[in-house]
């Protein structure tokens, strides 16, 4: 039988030793330009999830190949993979948000790129079976776990490696969820083509080549991220001696956090914003053909679609590094106000037939439901400090996982009850406008009464110790029973 | 029982040659993606 030993000659925690915090600590001379492709290794892999509709159509053919068959899946039950998705992403990233940041960045990657491929392996193994609740466990349930986990796995790590730059930090990462569709779709869509027989739609070999190669890519982004050394600055950081009131030098314990109202007004900051971008971006391609008939095409909507998607993308990187000049809580009030105009008027440009305005409209609103994702770990950070900062992010990703309902259903059934009402197509969106930039006036001032968090909740030395009583009494344990190395 | 003992490998300073290696790994795909995406949206402006 062999023990492991940890470098503290301690016994190891883990099966595998070389993924524990305590292994992936920076030694001098480690570049920190090396941590954000690590965290876009993983990003890229996981924003897979926004472009899994490609598989939706040809996964209704599995059977009949060329057409669906009676026994084919409907798309109908093929849209639940992709909500029990996400609703996993924001139920692992709650739950597993405190293990990731004790457990550190490279064993949260690991895990993240092992249930990643697993969720294309199975959901392979459910495509051959025909069986699709192994899909829904598949991609659905242990993916849903990859994208939680993987999500929040580097954002703590890069706000420590970069207290100076801590927006445009997290802003590279989470650009990354963004980017990740905008290779998976036209990748998956090449893959099955080159996989499609007369016999075969070609979806059960794309899911295990992307499984393969998404492993491959998360173990890299595991493999060079480190964390830096205790007490570790960049070279000429002096932090700010004025900090603001909103930016506290404490730090939160994560269940002390969400007891504080500040979780919770951030909590309702990011759903109002969320909420009001997700609406519009599930719904640009048939919105904009309805508002538009005879202008814009569905050619023209997908190329819509597309550079929202660029947008999306961008904005997650240049709003979140803004917010490293003019602050968090600005950031959000620019979100919400400039918001709020562009909802009010994306109905005249409608009815004015302005296309360009319209577009103009759709691109920034959707850089700023972008930058809302991106900038939410900084203003946590400014107000809980960084010490659980990715665990107390990992709960507020529920108000995502809440937004992903309310926003398409807000969107569907106004529209549904509008048509049904008589109101032309063209008009149908206008009222769901006017409630999304109702709910902004909610995030802003929601955003109005944040305030700096009240002392009383900051951790004390104290707690640190309690934190870990049994790392600390197998220590005592273990130095009394076995000499340390000298 | 025998016991192994484990220490820390040291590391060398990162390399320019590590640095463009990883950026690349990440970036060249990113960049495909954007470029893909750049031809589609073009469609919109015909």
């Amino acid at each position: 039988m062999t023990t492991t030993l940890d470098d503290t000659g301690l016994p190891s925690r883990t099966l595998l030793p070389f993924l524990d915090r305590e292994h992936t600590i920076a030694r001098p001379g480690y570049s920190r330009w090396m941590v954000p492709p690590a965290a876009l290794c993983v990003h890229l892999c996981i924003g897979q999830a926004y472009a899994f509709s490609v598989f939706n159509l040809p996964m209704t053919r599995l059977l009949g190949v060329s057409q669906s068959t009676a026994a084919d899946w409907k798309l109908t039950d093929l849209g639940w993979i992709f909500s029990i998705a996400m609703v996993f992403l924001g139920l692992s990233a709650a739950v597993f948000g405190r293990w990731v940041e004790e457990g550190g960045p490279r064993k949260a990657m690991f895990t993240a790129g092992v249930c990643w491929a697993s969720a294309f392996l199975i959901s392979a193994l459910g495509v051959h079976l025909h069986n699709l609740w192994i899909i829904y466990l598949g991609y659905g349930v242990i993916g849903g776990c990859a994208l939680g986990i993987g999500y929040i796995s580097p954002v703590s790590t890069l706000m420590k490696w970069f207290p100076d730059r801590p927006g445009m930090a997290t802003g590279m990462a989470i650009m990354g969820f963004g980017g990740g569709a905008l290779i998976a779709s036209p990748l998956s869509v090449w893959l099955m083509g080159l996989f499609a027989s007369s016999s075969d739609v070609g979806v059960l070999n794309s899911f295990i080549t992307l499984g393969c190669v998404y492993f491959v890519f998360m173990m890299v982004g595991s493999l060079i991220v480190r964390v830096p050394a205790p007490g570790w600055k960049p070279e000429g950081y002096v932090p700010p001696a004025n900090a603001t009131k909103l930016m506290t030098k404490n730090d939160v314990f994560v269940y002390q956090a969400i007891k504080t109202p500040q979780f919770w007004l951030i909590w309702v900051v990011l759903f109002c914003n969320t909420t009001a971008g997700i609406g519009v971006l599930g719904q640009a391609s048939a919105m904009s053909q309805e508002m538009f008939p005879g202008q814009i095409t569905a050619v023209a909507a997908a190329g819509l679609v597309g550079l929202m998607s660029l947008f999306n993308m961008g904005g997650r990187f240049s709003w979140a590094s803004l917010s490293d000049f003019i602050g968090r809580k600005n950031t959000y009030f620019v979100y919400m106000m400039l918001g709020f105009a562009l909802y009010v008027t994306v109905p005249y440009a409608g009815a004015s037939g302005n296309v360009v305005l319209f577009v103009a409209c759709f691109v920034i609103i959707v850089s700023m439901y972008g930058g809302g994702f991106s900038t939410v770990p900084a203003y946590l950070r400014d107000m809980f400090g960084t010490r659980y900062v990715g665990a107390i992010h990992g709960i507020l990703l529920t108000a995502w996982s809440a937004a992903g309902i309310a926003g398409p259903v807000l969107i569907n059934y106004i529209r549904e009850y509008n048509v049904s009402h008589g109101v032309p197509k063209a008009q149908a969106y206008n009222t769901t406008m006017y409630i999304m930039a109702g709910l902004l006036v909610v995030g802003f001032l929601a955003n109005l009464c944040v305030k700096a968090v009240d002392k009383r909740h900051h951790m004390k030395p104290e707690d640190e110790t309690d934190l870990e009583p049994a790392r600390a009494q197998a220590a005592a344990a273990h130095a009394q029973v076995m000499p340390r190395r000298a | 029982m025998s016991t192994t003992m484990q220490t820390t490998k040291s590391e060398a300073n990162t390399t320019p040659l590590q640095l463009a290696l990883a950026w690349s790994f990440a970036g060249i795909p990113l960049l495909a993606g954007v470029a893909q995406t750049l031809v589609n949206a073009i469609k919109l402006f015909h």
